[in-house]
């Protein structure tokens, strides 16, 4: 019951930001939630949309759209593999293959033990060092479907 | 965020000019322009490419070198020069001497570069190239970097700050000329002046419409609403394209300049910048600009006391693709699905809150300060007949140097990807470069010699889209490229317009049917496959003519350039199901070389589908029939000894 409360007022404290919102502020306010919170629950979809006067299901109808948004926990690391143009060509789809048969998961999933999520993103922007992905801020680059299992390996070790 | 102002008579006489005969005002602005240093000055290129090929370390590592050796130097983070496949680059600057850059400076190797430089000495296999500046003394036997091949032939305007100036820095901006358009701007131009000189400039749309930027200003300018708005799109969706980024990261005032001369050109009160989520370090530096912008009165009320204002507000893009269009872009800032609306009303005339909105690329915008400093004259003195200027290409994929490459327009692609690239990596054949993203098209060998310009793109059915170029060697099978883009557009496609949403669909299912293996089809699905080049140029055209947006309506061109030039990989899956590129994996088998394979059994071990078996010491054999093709094997033997056939 505890870590409700937290939840509500958690997300109670992110809304006192944005007085006098509008519909405009909607994305801004399911982006810092899902910042704070790691993923967008039900009871933030609810408060949000009591607080900007809107259906529920208006709420999902544009947190579904974008792609930014989750709806269950990410692991403690997130993993963002990129599967842009530059990064398919250099091989990214085998990186993913290998991250998925790592972590026996698939993209959207969690591992069991909560340690990683893992999810395609469009691109990241680092063209230049394809293939790339994005652990919970820290890129690695140049990747290859060898140098997957170590970097698995360093994090797990790191989570211990 | 509290930001000291500047010194207000260095401000005032920065922005009327920065060219003098005084002693003193010249040394102070080749400080800041980074032309010399009082104290040694180290330079670590902390763009995103840059930390991802591991700078955050190599920065640690410079600070514990200068701590370590008790050495006072200023340590700067800039953006990227845009040679990403040469990061981390690190410049050295000592007093006296010119600036010179170091490249791959992964975090072991700062300790004993710096050393040596320290006590004089260039340790050449590090060397990037040295920076050309008068009156400092050159590095011994080092290349210029402006004879550096990747550099050589670019005319970097829209770039030229990045990675030279420290974009945390508004001085520094200043000290190389910027803001002075702004102020020129708004004390001695009327707004339709301002559209008429860029205008006349020749200045087109670079994030891939190439609608005439003076142009389109002018459509919100003869408006009777007064309350405009401006939008800067920075929601870089284009996979294969980080221009935009690189020029946020590493020379945000630019940007920020030109959008205040934007607004004040169309009349606008409030700017937004529409970027990317999945651009946070941009979205710092961006913050931090606009409040040092704000806080020395080139932003915000009255500024430099003209009494026009602006507000400026960033609005982050939730990642989707169809964003990009100007429509779906407005809902998406009014907090609605993004899904573009039927055009006319255009956004100049009923745009954002139903108010007229000017929708401009970053790149448009960051080549503007330029034109209003320097004239109209001077920016279409360079390029071709119906395209001005310079043009930033994210140049990636299978070439030597992969980056960010600006060229006059009218270079040629051959030159872009050979000379400036550094050719084909790895020895391998060229065989085509994608550009302008999934809206785009793909250009072989036999074209690769066309002159880079809006309509002559065109003429080989490509466009040039925001700039991503994306180069294929010969084992890259241009069907899987083909189903590469359309799984992404019909996952991005929004869904509002049939044609589009079940049009792309279909198209990706037909490519899927072409690239899967024989052992599962049956009769019905052999005759469709031979039915499927027909099939896949039918809803082409009809996805093209029927689709509501850019989005749907350039939706085939993927398919519709590789089948244009590469009809014969297309039959080769269809007939003979073979990939002749060997890249899809369900049309090639795995084997191993009897004489390479020392009997390990380390790829049995890896197999996910259990196909390999032997007994240890001797060869082991792929079972055809179970082989998924996934290539696991080939990726653990030691010994090369497992080859696709």
């Amino acid at each position: 019951m505890s870590t409700t409360v937290s939840v509500e007022e958690g997300i109670r404290a992110i809304l006192e930001n944005y007085p006098n919102a509008g519909r405009d502020s909607l994305i801004p306010i399911l982006q810092e939630i899902q910042e704070k919170q790691g993923y967008l629950s039900r009871e933030a979809v609810v408060l949000v949309g009591d607080f900007l006067k809107l259906p529920t299901s208006k709420i999902y109808g544009v947190a579904t759209f974008y792609n930014q948004f989750r709806f269950t926990p990410q692991g403690k690391y997130h993993i963002q593999i990129c599967r842009g143009t530059a990064c398919h060509v250099k091989g990214s789809a085998a990186v993913l293959e290998a991250l998925k048969r790592e972590l026996k998961v698939a993209p959207g999933e969690t591992t069991r033990d909560g340690l990683f999520s893992l999810e395609i993103v469009a691109c990241i922007g680092a063209c230049g060092l394809a293939p790339v992905m994005n652990i919970s801020g820290n890129f690695h680059a140049n990747l290859t479907t060898q140098k997957i299992p170590e970097i698995i390996k360093s994090y797990r070790k790191a989570a211990e | 965020m509290q930001i000291k102002p500047l010194d207000k008579e260095f401000l005032t006489r920065a922005l009327d000019s920065t060219e003098s005969a005084d002693p003193a005002w010249n040394e102070k602005l080749a400080v800041l322009q980074r032309k010399k240093v009082e104290k040694p000055a180290i330079y670590v290129g902390t763009g995103t490419c840059g930390l991802g090929a591991g700078a955050a370390f190599t920065l640690e590592a410079v600070k514990k070198f200068v701590k370590d050796h008790n050495i006072d130097a200023e340590i700067v983070e800039v953006g990227c020069v845009g040679l990403c496949a040469l990061e981390p680059i690190v410049d050295v600057q000592l007093p006296g001497k010119t600036r010179i850059a170091f490249q791959k400076m992964t975090e072991d190797k700062v300790e004993k570069v710096l050393s040596a430089i320290f006590k004089g000495e260039v340790l050449q296999e590090n060397v990037m190239g040295q920076y050309r500046v008068e009156g400092q003394e050159a590095w011994k036997d080092t290349l210029y970097i402006d004879e550096h091949p990747f550099f050589a032939s670019q005319t970097r305007w829209v770039l030229a700050n990045c990675g030279i100036i420290n974009p945390g820095r508004l001085e520094e901006y200043i000290a190389h000329g910027g803001y002075v358009a702004l102020k020129k701007v708004l004390t001695g131009m009327k707004p339709i002046e301002v559209c008429e000189e860029v205008e006349k400039s020749g200045l087109r749309g670079r994030g891939g419409g190439g609608f005439p930027t003076g142009k389109k200003w002018k459509f919100a300018h003869g408006t009777e609403d007064t309350h405009r708005y401006l939008v800067c799109n920075a929601d870089e969706g284009d996979p294969g394209a980080f221009m935009d980024r690189a020029v946020i990261e590493g020379d945000p005032h630019r940007l920020l300049e030109g959008m205040a001369i934007a607004a004040y050109a169309i009349g606008a009160q409030k700017a937004y910048v529409y970027i990317r989520a999945e651009y946070p370090l941009a979205i710092q530096r961006l913050r931090y600009a606009i409040a040092e912008a704000k806080a020395n009165n080139l932003l915000g009320e009255n500024i430099l006391g003209s009494g026009f204002s602006l507000e400026f507000v960033i609005k982050m893009g939730a990642g989707a693709f169809v964003c990009g269009e100007e429509t779906a872009l407005i809902h998406s800032i009014e907090g609605k699905r993004g899904m573009p609306r039927p055009r006319p009303p255009f956004p100049a005339v009923k745009g954002l809150f139903q108010h007229p909105t000017i929708i401009n690329n970053v790149e448009s915008l960051a080549n503007v300060p330029g034109i209003l400093s320097k004239g109209a004259n001077w920016f279409n003195a360079v390029g071709t007949g119906g395209s001005k200027g310079t043009k930033v290409f994210a140049l990636s994929g299978k070439v030597s140097r992969t980056g960010l490459v600006e060229v006059a327009m009218g270079t040629t692609l051959r030159h872009v990807i050979f000379e400036i690239g550094g050719g084909i990596a790895k020895g391998k054949a060229y065989k085509a470069v994608q550009i302008g993203g999934p809206s785009g098209g793909c250009i072989p060998e036999s074209h690769v010699d066309i002159e880079i310009d809006y309509e002559s793109l065109k003429t080989v059915g490509a466009m040039m889209g925001s700039g991503g170029l994306v180069v294929m060697d010969e084992d890259n099978c241009m069907v899987d490229v083909a189903k590469f883009f359309m799984d992404f557009i019909q996952r991005e496609s929004c869904g509002k317009c049939t044609p589009c949403r079940e049009g792309t669909r279909r198209m990706l299912e037909i490519l899927h049917r072409i690239t899967r293996g024989a052992k599962s089809e049956n009769e019905q699905q052999t005759l469709e496959r031979f039915q499927s080049i027909i099939h896949l140029e039918k809803l082409a055209e009809v996805i093209r003519d029927t689709s509501l947006c850019g989005l749907g309506q350039t939706a085939p061109n993927p398919v519709l350039s590789t089948l244009r030039w590469f009809r014969h990989e297309y039959e080769a899956h269809v007939y003979d199901r073979k990939c002749p590129a060997k890249a899809c994996t369900d049309l090639i088998k795995y084997e191993i070389d009897p004489a390479k394979c020392k009997g390990c059994s380390l790829c049995s071990k890896g197999c996910p589908a259990q196909a390999i078996s032997g007994t240890i010491k001797s060869p082991f054999v792929i079972d055809a029939d179970k082989c998924v093709g996934c290539g696991a094997c080939a990726d653990t033997c030691r010994f090369d000894a497992i080859k696709k056939v």
